[in-house]
């Protein structure tokens, strides 16, 4: 019984020897794999593998002189804000690793981003666009615009491309990012057309499914557009059912429409309407096309913007490593030299922009949006891009 | 104004069928063995699932069999995935509440059992399947009509149609048939109906097949409603659809449908007059109210132990 035990014992210490001697960093991934939105989890991974296999083929990435092999672990957040909590703490305190990338959704990634400031442990989220994700928070950053300033461009663009003088907007009262977003558009809306031309301010539950009691309300208020800032798996449900409804008026979106199986799920009914987004993968030059070319012809489908993003904010971390001096082994030490570097990004080229963060404040980079309109063949194309001044 | 409101009684109407054909289910097994089959909102899951396999099927899509054109299909669908469905239903009955009726346990018991089975067949969805989402494929193209104002499609029309039509249909087999009669004796006295010569176990897998038939009707229609499946969809609705023959009298088929439109009345007229982020909180309000009044339920029977 001693002798077994001890053999035992002796095993176990053998296989975690390898671990303790490669060279390796582990960067971690909280994103939602199941769930409302799994489509934004598989465009994260595969993102994510495709950089890894890039990086680790050229020998892995460069640190304080020393080659380090990338490492990823993959979390499932459920799509869930305690999930996402669980996760962020599972990756921080038992997987050791040095920095943590996402969760992608604000309703995940406010709470998510709050735990990895505690533990001191950097974190940066491709995809979310509330400000409350990154506030206060010197360990958590961004690699994407804010809704404060989504909101007022997606207001201008309802203005001026509809002539709209009233807006409605149905919103999903129960998730973060929809929340905020919805409440800049309308503060924003306000500013441009007068108070109350918001005529309709319609809210739903998250997983609810029948719009039709909302739409009645928004078809009678006599809107001009309809703005839902809402994700892929909801837009079909909610524009197929408004068109039941009567309602003839444009339908836009936001930057959560352009991720996932949108058009799979809406087909016709999305033909024609826009959206404010990130990125648009047609007419990209330059590096965006390569990533385009590479991630299409691995995968066999158009990257979305949460696939750019990721890849985007995976470089940003690892350009932030590179800088960080080495690694010593002290997790703290390591996860605070990641975060000074990564503080002190300036003028980083990504393919979805040139990112900076500002060492005072929160860590939000400056970056232009994107209005993409769902053309006849139900392909995202590039409309107008709108920088702030 | 008058145009809003009958607009959202239709809207109510299509939403509680949904509940109605769904709280039919529970109220069927609860009359006949005491039991709440809290898997019951799963078992609609699988029928929206299976429904769509068939369609897939039976429009060519998955390739095997040449496309036929949609009225056909939905033709063929109905009582396919209500076959289907029901086969479901009776295998979960076989394999998970029969044993311990058997071994005559707690009812509580199997009640756990049940809710366990439900998150195994989401788990098991979701394990084979896959977490995406999928788009129901469209057998009949919508057509909005405009009746004085008021917007109505053919299939608001036709879900509605088909929850009125399953009422009046169990209400005939339950009261004016002899496979009827027997579950009503059965939910009487459970022991003594042996005793009559009458085969409890098959009037059970009856009750079983009528339930989760109906659950898979709900489910074809919910996915033409409402074209996008996900393996949890069948939680929530379950629940709701429970609260609804809870408070519509569980046990008794009249119940379950009362209970059904009226949680659609609320929930939409709810959002109709007042501001929708109250429209939870006021629906369950009316509902608490509504038992605090009539603990058994509106068409519900007093009983001492109802678990």
């Amino acid at each position: 019984m001693k002798k077994s035990l001890l053999g035992a014992l002796a095993l176990v210490l053998l296989t975690a020897l390898p671990a303790f001697a490669a060279d390796s960093i582990k960067l971690g991934f909280n994103i939602p794999m199941t769930g409302d939105i799994p489509d934004v989890g598989e465009s994260s991974k595969n993102s994510a593998e495709m950089l890894k296999k890039k990086i680790n083929d050229a020998g892995g990435v460069d640190i304080g002189g020393k080659k380090y092999v990338l490492e990823f672990i993959y979390e499932d957040n459920e799509s869930k804000a305690e999930s996402a909590l669980s996760a962020a703490r599972k990756l921080i305190t038992q997987d050791k690793v040095l920095g943590i990338i996402g969760p992608q959704s604000s309703k995940q990634a406010v709470p998510a981003g709050e735990a990895s400031n505690e533990l001191k442990a950097p974190m940066i989220s491709p995809w979310s666009t509330n400000p409350n994700t990154t506030k206060a928070r010197p360990f958590v950053f961004r690699g994407c615009f804010l809704d404060t300033f989504q909101g007022p461009v997606a207001a201008k663009f309802a203005t001026e491309e509809y002539g709209a003088k009233k807006a409605a907007v149905l919103y999903d009262i129960a998730s973060d990012y929809p929340k905020g977003l919805a409440e800049d558009f309308k503060a924003a809306f306000e500013k441009l057309n007068g108070p109350g031309s918001v005529v309709a301010f319609e809210t739903f539950t998250t997983k609810d499914v029948d719009f039709s009691a909302q739409l009645t309300n928004i078809a009678k208020s006599g809107a001009e557009v309809l703005f839902t800032p809402q994700y892929y798996n909801e837009v079909p449900l909610i524009v197929k059912q408004a068109k039941s409804m009567g309602f003839t008026k444009p339908i836009m979106g936001s930057d959560s429409w352009g991720s996932g199986d949108l058009m799979g799920l809406c087909g016709d009914d999305c033909k024609g309407l826009s959206f404010v987004t990130h990125y648009a993968a047609a007419g990209a030059k330059g590096k965006t096309k390569e990533f385009i070319d590479e991630y299409t012809t691995l995968y066999k489908k158009t990257p979305d913007d949460v696939a750019a993003l990721t890849w985007d904010s995976i470089n940003l971390m690892l350009d932030g490593a590179k800088r960080m001096g080495p690694i010593t082994g002290d997790m703290e030490k390591d996860r605070d030299a990641l975060r000074k570097a990564m503080t002190a990004t300036k003028d980083f080229d990504g393919i979805t922009g040139k990112m900076s963060f500002n060492p005072e404040g929160d860590h939000d980079p400056v970056k232009c949006a994107v209005v993409v309109k769902i053309d006849p063949e139900g392909k995202f194309g590039f409309y107008k891009s709108v920088c702030p001044n | 104004m008058l145009q809003s409101f009958i607009q959202n009684i239709f809207n109510a109407l299509q939403w509680g069928s949904f509940y109605s054909l769904i709280a039919l289910g529970y109220c069927l097994v609860y009359g006949v063995l005491l039991l709440i089959n809290f898997a019951h909102g799963d078992i609609f899951m699988v029928g929206a699932y299976i429904a769509f396999y068939v369609c897939m099927l039976f429009l060519g899509k998955l390739g095997i069999i040449p496309g036929m054109p949609g009225w056909l299909v939905l033709a063929l669908a109905v009582p396919l995935t209500m076959m289907l469905t029901a086969v479901v239903g009776v295998t979960l009955e076989r394999v998970a509440y029969r044993p311990l009726r058997r071994k005559g346990v707690n009812r509580l018991y199997v009640v756990i059992t049940a809710l366990m089975c439900g998150l195994i067949l989401e788990h098991a969805n979701l394990a084979l399947l896959g977490a995406s989402r999928r788009s129901f494929p469209t057998l009949i193209p919508t057509t909005v009509y405009n009746i004085a104002g008021v917007n109505i499609t053919n299939i608001k029309m036709g879900v509605i149609l088909v929850a009125i039509l399953a009422f009046f249909f169990l209400r005939f087999v339950v009261v004016k048939t002899k496979i009827g009669m027997a579950m009503r004796a059965i939910s009487y006295d459970r022991f003594a109906v042996p005793l009559m010569g009458i085969p409890a176990d098959s009037v059970i897998v009856f009750t079983f097949v009528l339930g989760s038939g109906f659950a898979g009707l709900a489910g074809l229609l919910f996915a033409i409603t409402y074209p996008v499946l996900d393996p949890y969809m069948g939680a929530l609705i379950g629940w709701k659809a429970f609260i609804a023959a809870v408070v519509g009298g569980i046990g008794s088929i009249r119940g379950a449908f009362a209970g059904g439109f009226l949680l659609g009345f609320v929930e939409i007229m709810v959002v109709a007059f007042f501001p929708s982020t109250l429209r939870d909180l006021i629906a369950f309000t009316i509902l608490l109210l509504i038992l605090s009044v009539k603990p058994t339920g509106l068409f519900g029977v007093a009983r001492r132990t109802k678990i």
